[in-house]
């Protein structure tokens, strides 16, 4: 949109990747005098916003300087030799596919450094805190925009650690367990995803993703391409989390702080389905397609088998956990994303890509609000907050009602929001599925999926009418309404997932050419 | 008259045999000097060990120029008995390296031990033991090998049964000792079959020759070369070779302990390199699936064996590291054992020699942090780590960097590539399998380095006291942590090893 120096571009992409480490060590290091403000541990929690607040801008000066004519050519590319024995390269470039991502990212983080500092989570130092979300903001963005294959994996686990101690040590029940799963989990899939990486680095000979995607598998065997595919997509796979390997998620989701569940929803799983996108499909496309079909029944199982938790959970007596079922419907919201990859169209992709945005957005404000109201209530189980009739969200604090319904039914796939183009992409891509893919087959999971968004909608308007409606008891206690800085943290996200939702272009403008090209394997 | 001389007199050249030789010259030098020292200066010894060694490392420097060569037959020029290559200096680098900081480490428990350990001895053995550990990478024949070893480990039987009074000090430098001794007894006689069917001792002629073997001394020969094999395996600590581990580590003194766990390593898989990708490349279907085998064996019975310690038993925290340096052993197997499969040899071995170099310079950190909290809690127990944050910030902070690098997760970057780098070997010699044994073994490991890093960062039971860390351990473990850093920034100071050729 504007014209911004190519140096200029390239440097702001390294600092959108360094910036929060160095921020994360200047964050342990006390405060230089004049910076001291009002104790260390508002001074530390400042530090955090401006950091990741100026990240955030230099993402959105990237996002401008951004060429949109060209969304499919890598841009602010940064290709330095790093460890040559390895052949690993620092090569750093951002497309289409990864800007939405990178820009998401650093909106969100910004907005749970803004939430944390007016609402720290209870546990030790502010200080570790602020570091530990720079370490996991550096890794997350590092994800989008590495072009190496090996680089890819180093960012992958970097944010193992840090996502460890938010939930170990700002969590809370069941915190150090759930901790474990996670991280044990994710090690187990990434070590696998590790082998098959460098199977594809060592029979073709380079980590590059650009001349691996260019290739397009064309030198790589079948045999190679299939067990690439099976050991990095089981590694992807978990991350995302595809169905049967979620059993992690709930318990993390739990059990980390709000801005913990906040940042694992709408930015670390993320980092699974874009590894689908930007390694298997265009690098091992033959081994992906033979994959395909069972990739798309288990994204389909993991629908249906979300939305049916989500309902038990929200039935009443169920002692249902509200965070809990937000964990569970990203099961199903994810099944939608793995979906749309599955068919290798690209609607399907674009579509994929579309919720993997709308997702992010719309469960990151679900994972506020249910936050928010725990701090007003002290609980988060639906039974003790809805009692006989119904929580009365509305009566009791009018304006956190209101925008739980609109998460809700964002969530849900309501027309003129977010949540709707993006499955709606992906059902089509899987009525029309990639060529040598079995279209019966396809058809099936289509129908099946479109059964599944009927039950997405009644677990969530379940959840609405027990928390949100109700009658309000005479001598019930008034509930805060929305601070100031909570409206600040969820504006922007509800106001994206309108423009999202009523201006769809904007986001598959430039998804769009970049997954033509991925899919046609760089040669257009 | 001078061409006879030429012949009876070998010319030495000095400088390639330098760096074990002043290590052995300091050790006597050290020996003597402790009978005219009085006992207040008897720390002066120390010092003039550390300087030995620190010499014999820079010693190093004049040799890169080139490839050097000495003790030839006179024949033959090229077939030699110590040559100074680059593997040679690379592991020399790792062995005087890991002495010098064992060594820094010794100043504070001799200290500490106020008068518990005699120090003429202790320096002595320990710089002999030193010299026969740099002896060993550069030998080229058998005698040499077996010699060096010898004189690697001897002195360590007697620097781990050292503390005097201490029952379970001599418990373990009895069963360290007897173990190592039935080993070298099973690998002489594993030589002395292969001299007798090859009638060389030259690594590079057995190589030649053993292809060549009369049809009748066929068994002989490959009895030889397994029962060699076993003795180095023993050294390395590598299944079911490695019961001693544990109790050895606990009843040594911690920077004994610490050495070995470094040196000792360095010394058993260079031995079997040698003996492997230099002598025997002919039977490398042999020994190939065996240390495969071995390999995976040892990676998970150390790292399940780390993994049954219990924080609060006595002696925890080296004992988890002992196990861990057992499982450390199996992902160094795991080259060697590629080598075997894979066309270009010295390619995988250059991968252990990367993961030696890293594993040496964060697993001595690690002891001396360990070192640091044994001064004040004498139990070294992994429960005493709980809140060392608070006491003690930068400690905590590098142990956890160390922990880190040896499971393999960034911020440990070395760590992780270094791991890298021998998948790869791995997955490029067609190991599927062993690639994936290993892979389950990280996430094992893992479990218990992470467990124990989270320990660092718990509040403190009690009142945190603070303690002033003396100047050698503070020495060790800037140069550990400075190491360990800069490695996590630059992997291509030690992962170039992996790309080119050592020998």
């Amino acid at each position: 949109m504007i014209d911004i120096n190519e140096s200029v571009m390239q440097f702001l992409l390294a600092f959108v990747v360094v910036g929060p480490l160095l921020g994360a060590v200047a964050a342990l290091l006390p405060a230089p005098p004049g910076l001291k403000g009002k104790s260390p541990e508002q001074a530390v929690l400042r530090h955090g916003v401006t950091v990741t607040g100026a990240i955030l801008v230099a993402a959105i000066v990237l996002a401008l300087g951004f060429d949109h004519d060209h969304p499919s050519k890598m841009q602010a590319t940064t290709d330095i030799s790093w460890i040559p024995a390895l052949d690993v390269r620092i090569h750093l470039g951002i497309d289409g596919i990864s800007l939405p991502l990178l820009v998401l990212t650093a909106l969100l983080t910004f907005l749970c450094a803004l939430y944390s500092y007016f609402k720290m989570p209870s546990g030790p130092t502010p200080k570790a805190f602020v570091a530990l979300l720079l370490v996991l903001e550096s890794g997350t963005l590092a994800t989008f925009a590495v072009l190496d294959l090996l680089l890819f994996f180093l960012a992958f686990e970097m944010v193992l650690i840090p996502m460890y101690f938010l939930i170990a040590r700002w969590g809370g029940e069941g915190r150090t367990a759930a901790a474990w799963r996670f991280i044990l989990y994710t090690l187990l899939g990434s070590v696998v995803m590790l082998l098959g990486l460098l199977l594809i680095g060592i029979k073709a000979g380079t980590f590059d993703m650009v001349a691996l995607a260019t290739d397009n598998g064309r030198s790589l065997t079948a045999s190679v391409q299939v067990i690439a595919v099976l050991a990095i997509g089981i590694g992807l796979a978990v991350k995302t989390p595809m169905w049967p390997l979620h059993s992690w998620l709930p318990d993390a989701h739990t059990a980390a702080p709000t801005v913990g569940s906040v940042l694992l929803a709408g930015v670390l799983l993320k980092m699974g389905t874009y590894g689908f996108v930007r390694i298997l499909l265009p690098i091992a496309p033959d081994g992906f397609a033979d994959f395909a079909p069972y990739l798309a029944a288990f994204a389909v199982v993991g629908i249906i088998y979300g939305s049916l938790a989500c309902l038990a959970l929200a039935k009443q007596g169920a002692k249902g956990d509200l965070k809990r079922l937000i964990a569970y419907s990203s099961i199903g919201h994810m099944g939608f994303v793995l979906l749309g990859i599955a068919t290798m169209t690209p609607t399907g992709v674009n579509g994929a890509l579309f919720a993997n945005i709308a997702h992010g957005l719309i469960t990151g404000l679900l994972f506020f609000l249910v936050g928010a109201l725990k701090d007003r209530t002290g609980t988060t189980d639906l039974d003790a907050l809805a009692e006989q009739t119904g929580a009365a969200l509305y009566g009791k604090a009018p304006r956190l009602g209101g925008l739980l319904a609109f998460a809700a039914v964002a969530s849900l796939g309501l027309p003129g929001l977010a949540g709707f183009w993006g499955e709606m992409l992906a059902l089509f891509g899987a009525f029309d599925p990639a060529d040598d893919l079995s279209r019966t087959a396809f058809l099936t999971f289509m129908a099946i999926a479109a059964f599944g968004t009927l039950l997405t909608a009644a677990y969530l308007l379940a959840v609405v009418r027990r928390v949100c409606m109700g009658a309000v008891p005479q001598d019930a206690p008034q509930l805060a309404d929305v601070h100031t800085y909570e409206f600040a943290t969820w504006t922007p996200l509800v106001a994206l997932t309108v423009v999202a939702g009523l201006w769809p272009k904007a986001l598959l403008g430039l998804t769009d050419p970049a997954v033509q090209q991925l899919l046609a394997g760089g040669t257009r | 008259m001078s061409s006879l001389t030429a012949n009876l007199v070998q010319s030495v050249d000095w400088l390639a045999i330098a760096p074990p030789t002043i290590a052995a010259v300091v050790g006597l030098v050290v020996l003597v000097a402790d009978l005219f020292v009085g006992d207040a200066k008897k720390a002066l010894l120390g010092w003039l060990s550390v300087a030995g060694l620190a010499a014999s490392a820079l010693m190093l420097l004049p040799l890169l120029d080139g490839d050097r060569a000495t003790f030839c037959l006179s024949g033959e020029a090229d077939v030699c008995s110590y040559t100074a290559d680059r593997f040679t200096l690379v592991l020399q680098l790792l062995v005087l390296g890991g002495a010098l900081l064992a060594a820094l480490l010794s100043v504070t428990a001799l200290r500490d031990a106020d008068k518990g350990l005699p120090e003429g001895e202790y320096w002595f053995l320990l710089l002999s033991s030193a010299a026969g550990a740099a002896l060993l990478p550069a030998s080229r024949d058998l005698a040499t090998l077996i010699v060096a070893l010898e004189v690697a480990s001897l002195p360590a039987f007697a620097l781990v049964g050292l503390r005097q009074g201490d029952r379970k000090s001599s418990e373990a430098a009895l069963k360290f000792f007897l173990s190592s001794v039935t080993a070298t007894a099973v690998s002489l006689m594993g030589i002395s079959f292969v001299y007798a069917s090859t009638g060389t001792l030259y690594l590079t002629q057995i190589a030649d020759r053993v292809q060549h073997v009369d049809g009748q001394l066929h068994t002989l020969t490959q009895t030889g070369v397994v029962l060699t094999l076993i003795g180095f395996a023993f050294k390395t600590a590598a299944v079911p070779f490695h019961f001693w581990v544990p109790d050895t580590y606990v009843g040594a003194p911690l920077p004994i302990a610490a050495y070995l766990s470094v040196v000792g390593k360095a010394v058993g898989f260079s031995g079997l390199i040698l003996l492997t990708v230099v002598a025997l490349p002919s039977y490398a279907d042999v020994w190939g699936p065996a240390l495969a085998a071995l390999a995976a064996l040892t990676m998970t019975v150390g790292n399940v064996g780390a993994l049954r310690q219990q924080a609060t038993r006595a002696y925890s925290a080296v004992r988890l590291l002992a196990w861990s340096s057992v499982g450390q052993a199996g992902y160094l197997l795991v080259p060697i054992a590629a080598a075997a499969y894979s066309d270009d040899a010295e390619h995988s071995i250059g991968s252990t020699v990367a993961y030696a170099l890293m594993y040496a310079a964060v697993n001595l950190g690690a002891f001396a942090v360990a070192a640091v909290v044994g001064r004040t809690k004498s139990r070294n127990r992994v429960s005493d780590y709980r809140g060392l944050y608070a006491t003690n910030p930068l400690a905590a902070l590098l142990l956890a960097f160390f922990l880190l690098c040896l499971a393999g997760l960034p911020p440990g970057i070395i760590g992780l590539f270094a791991k890298v780098t021998v998948f790869s070997a791995a997955v490029d010699a067609g190991l599927g399998w062993l690639a994936v044994v290993m892979a389950a073994n990280v996430v094992i490991a893992l479990y218990y380095y992470l467990q124990w890093t989270a320990l660092l960062f718990r509040a403190p039971e009690g009142e945190a006291v603070r303690h002033r860390v003396p100047a050698p351990l503070t020495a060790a473990l800037a140069l550990t942590g400075v190491l360990g850093i800069a490695l996590s920034g630059a992997p291509q100071l030690v992962l170039r090893f992996a790309g080119t050729g050592l020998f």
